[in-house]
């Protein structure tokens, strides 16, 4: 089973990404996800060990430590480099995007997003890394 | 809110929806919590840049969360103000007490929305509609961005490269501002960071700002986590390190460079557009283009970083969170409570029970054992509801929040200058009593503004400080809570009120002089009162303050008032701590039993019905010295239209239960006593809410059901009554 690591501060996020990873038509699409939430950068940090995780889904904005610092710890450790990396934040911080894609992201997924978009996103992730 | 994510019915999708309520509530009150702190800042000339990026970062998460739940219009008006916001925290406009305002005005539009979304409100779209037209209306000041100052230092693109726009734009001003940069390593432990950090934070806070936080990856062994902090501060070396001084900590100044000629270490930063980029660097995956289905997604394959770092020595450590919060909806609370009064009546059942076998012969060991389990069982009980009430006490800060935001806009739009002070915002009470505390609390300092506090040239004239003072002062006072109001106004002429009440035809001249200074004031609570002729903006149109009485007896509190002309006034709300549960007393009237709530008792006491005398057409018992007001329950609920039976009960005698709601007391004649007992208390349901005197209803233990009195609305009946008499009998005296 995939193991995913959502990273976003807001609870309500962490839910509605968490209810479309754990509902009946992504587990038809991509098979049954296990979940894992972070509040915080450094609850995913205190999480990152746990792994080794399939994928890892963030915010940029987020207080103390932030996606983008995230995105450069995770591709720098020895054990997490090849985890695919999902941003998730809304266009404004389009700039920021830029730079976590340059950190070594896999993809970006703009808020708001419905749960088909981000279903096809993971999917698309997913199934990316198994193809290695 | 419209239906999204396919799901039909109670789907996973709509359980996380439920959760966006308490969250965006949240955030709003936050957000206003930070604006009065801005507002603060900016009167007194200081400067936090992070209390700005908090309220931007507040209103990023309601734009993305009213997104995705649907709220189209909260989600317009956030996508308004997070453009304003990012320019304000970005430099690009400057903070001032209107562009201010604004925010402020969003912040109650949010309240209402959230109402809408619920359903409790129609949708502001109107007001909507004008705050997006003022906001449009804010002038750039165009960039701050000039030749880019970061380049002049050695710093680690690596460390660059995972700025966000705002951070870099902090690294900038600061530089700009002729501060020192320092680069900080300390290694946490995992498990306690967010205290350690905490700590860290308010020792720089005082000396720079931290512009941001990098986890290192070196040596990283799964228990502790080393984190790069860049720091800017006008301090020198020597004294940021004695101020911050800790363990396992490092601090470097990062060096300018020698010469302006080396490289640009950090991209240059982006010019000030909206617009997304034209293009991401994206490659589909493999075999599967992305793009074609999810057209806003950008999709890589994974790439690999060049940096490594040596394995964690342990990959099985387990590391709990430390957050150990969870939020809960109050009606989950409710039923919890419920269940409780459900077990209660169980166990008075089962002591019946217990009874009963203890007075068959030769079950004495049996009933000894089962009256043991009975207390241990009793006891539990007792435990778990003071553990569910605990739960449903929050602060009472949460309801004076909003009175600050008030008090700033009212005294703006009546240019009156006027200082609140809270004291006891930590004093505790039941979350919904707080819920419903808001409105009445914000007429009455809407009142005290509008018609107490004077305007500045009055109140030099009288010789009184220039800026009003509008205190709020809450403490607890036994199982109830008292919130005191006091303003230092010009306050309440008695000639006034008396006056305005005969010219609204309450009363005749001949009734008003004979009434005591309190009911005149208290005048003042009736429907339709005012002393205003011409309405203001806010108070003055008759509607206020027999509104705040209404609503705070409605929880079961009361609200009094006294006042001095030219010192000030002051109201004082008494309410009981939660509605949950109540102690009562039951009593027996008319051989029906009714629950008297223990937090209005004083005493009880046998009735002797030689010490009734009539006083002013009421009837009314001397009692330590004072007048007590009687009131005959039997004949006041209408139990016996019989007045044989009447004398005949009365002569079977009884007794007195002394109440007292704020400082009005009655007494209440009741045949007989039956007992102390919890309860929970339950609604009287739609079709009865209209009758008076009862707060609700109880199941007893023998399927039977008690009502409870409401004593406040029983003791205002009944005065009332009488006062209505008694105006009467000297009318007609006259």
């Amino acid at each position: 089973m995939p193991k995913v690591l959502v990273v976003e501060d807001s609870g309500s996020m962490r839910a509605y990404i968490r209810a479309i990873l754990e509902d009946g038509a992504t587990v038809d699409a991509i098979g049954a996800c296990a979940v894992t939430e972070a509040s915080s950068g450094f609850e995913a940090m205190r999480q990152l060990p746990r792994g080794p995780y399939d994928l890892i889904i963030t915010d940029i904005n987020m207080g103390d430590i932030n996606g983008l610092e995230l995105i450069r710890f995770v591709r720098k450790s020895e054990h997490h480099k090849t985890t695919p990396l999902l941003i998730v934040s809304t266009q404004h911080t389009e700039r920021d995007v830029e730079r976590g894609l340059t950190l070594g992201a896999n993809g970006y997924l703009p808020k708001p997003f419905t749960a088909d978009q981000l279903r096809d996103t993971v999917g698309a992730v997913l199934k990316g890394k198994a193809s290695k | 809110m419209t239906d999204q994510g396919g799901g039909s019915g109670r789907g996973p999708i709509d359980r996380a929806r439920e959760d966006f309520f308490p969250e965006a509530q949240e955030l709003v009150d936050g957000l206003g919590r930070d604006l009065l702190a801005i507002d603060e800042n900016l009167k007194t000339g200081r400067n936090d840049p992070e209390l700005i990026n908090d309220v931007f970062r507040a209103v990023h998460t309601l734009k993305g969360l009213s997104g995705l739940f649907g709220a189209a219009l909260m989600s317009g008006l956030s996508h308004e103000l997070e453009d304003v916001l990012d320019e304000l925290r970005l430099g690009r406009i400057e903070l001032s007490s209107e562009v201010l305002d604004l925010v402020f005005r969003a912040v109650d539009l949010y309240s209402k929305l959230l109402a809408s979304e619920r359903g409790d409100l129609p949708e502001p779209t109107v007001e909507v509609r004008a705050l997006l037209n003022a906001l449009g209306h804010i002038t750039q000041r165009g960039s701050a961005a000039g030749a880019n100052p970061v380049v002049q230092y050695e710093l680690d693109p690596g460390l660059l490269g995972v700025l966000t726009e705002y951070e870099e734009h902090r690294l900038r001003t600061n530089i700009q501002s002729g501060f020192r940069l320092y680069k900080m390593r300390v290694r946490f432990s995992l498990a306690t960071i967010d205290t350690a950090l905490d700590e860290l934070k308010s020792k720089t806070r005082s000396h720079g700002e931290i512009i941001t936080y990098l986890p290192t990856g070196d040596a990283s062994d799964g228990d502790t986590l080393e984190l790069e902090i860049l720091i800017a501060s006008r301090e020198s070396i020597a004294l940021l390190k004695a101020a911050i001084e800790a363990h396992d900590l490092q601090i470097e100044e990062v060096p300018r460079r020698s010469s302006r000629a080396s490289s640009p270490a950090m991209p240059a930063p982006m010019p000030p557009t909206r617009a997304m980029p034209s293009e991401f660097p994206s490659i589909p995956v493999a075999g599967f283009d992305v793009e074609a289905h999810t057209s806003m997604a950008h999709v890589r394959a994974p790439s690999i970083a060049p940096q490594s770092i040596a394995p964690p020595a342990d990959r099985d450590v387990s590391l709990r969170s430390v957050s150990q919060t969870v939020r809960v909806d109050i009606r989950k609370l409710d039923h919890l409570m419920n269940i409780v009064g459900e077990l209660a009546i169980v166990r008075t059942a089962m002591f019946e029970i217990i009874e009963k076998v203890r007075a068959r012969p030769g079950m004495r060991d049996l009933s000894a054992e089962l009256q043991r389990l009975h207390r241990t069982f009793e006891r539990h009980l007792g435990q778990m509801q003071s553990g569910i009430l605990e739960v449903r006490m929050v602060p009472l800060g949460q309801a004076f929040d909003k009175l600050a935001r008030i008090v700033r806009q009212i005294s703006r739009e009546h240019d009156k200058q006027v200082n609140l002070v809270i004291t006891g915002a930590e004093t505790e009470i039941d979350k919904l009593i707080v819920e419903e505390l808001s409105d009445p609390l914000m007429h009455m300092i809407r009142n005290s503004i509008d018609h107490a506090i004077e305007t500045r040239e009055e109140r030099v004239q009288v010789g009184k400080p220039p800026v009003g003072t509008i205190a709020v002062n809450a403490f607890q006072k036994g199982n109830q809570v008292v919130i005191e109001v006091e303003d230092d106004g010009r306050g309440m002429d008695l000639e006034r009120i008396a006056t305005a009440a005969i010219r609204l035809g309450m009363l005749t001249a001949e009734e008003v002089k004979e009434l005591p200074q309190r009911e005149i004031l208290s005048l003042v609570f009736r429907p339709g009162f005012t002393t205003r002729d011409v309405a203001t903006g806010t108070s003055g149109r008759g509607v206020g303050m027999d509104v705040v009485k209404t609503n705070i007896a409605k929880l079961g509190g009361i609200v009094d008032i006294s006042s001095e002309v030219g010192i000030g006034t002051k109201m004082t709300i008494t309410l009981p701590i939660t509605l949950a549960i109540i102690s009562v007393l039951m009593v027996e009237v008319g051989g029906r039993t009714y629950a008297v709530p223990l937090t209005s008792i004083e005493e009880a006491i046998a009735f002797d019905e030689g010490l009734v005398r009539s006083f002013e057409g009421r009837e009314v018992m001397t009692q330590r010295g004072a007048t007590l007001p009687v009131c005959r329950l039997r004949k006041h609920f209408g139990h016996d239209t019989d007045a044989l039976s009447s004398r005949r009960m009365a002569r079977r005698s009884g007794f007195v239960v002394i109440a007292s709601v704020g400082e009005r007391r009655i007494g209440f004649v009741v045949d007989r006593l039956v007992g102390q007992q919890d309860i929970v208390i339950k609604a009287l349901g739609k079709s009865l809410s209209k009758v008076r005197g009862f707060a609700g209803a109880t199941e007893l233990g023998d399927q039977r059901v008690a009502l409870v009195l409401d004593v406040a609305a029983l003791i205002e009946e009944v005065l009332s009554t009488s006062l209505e008499m008694r105006t009467l009998t000297l009318g007609s005296a006259s």
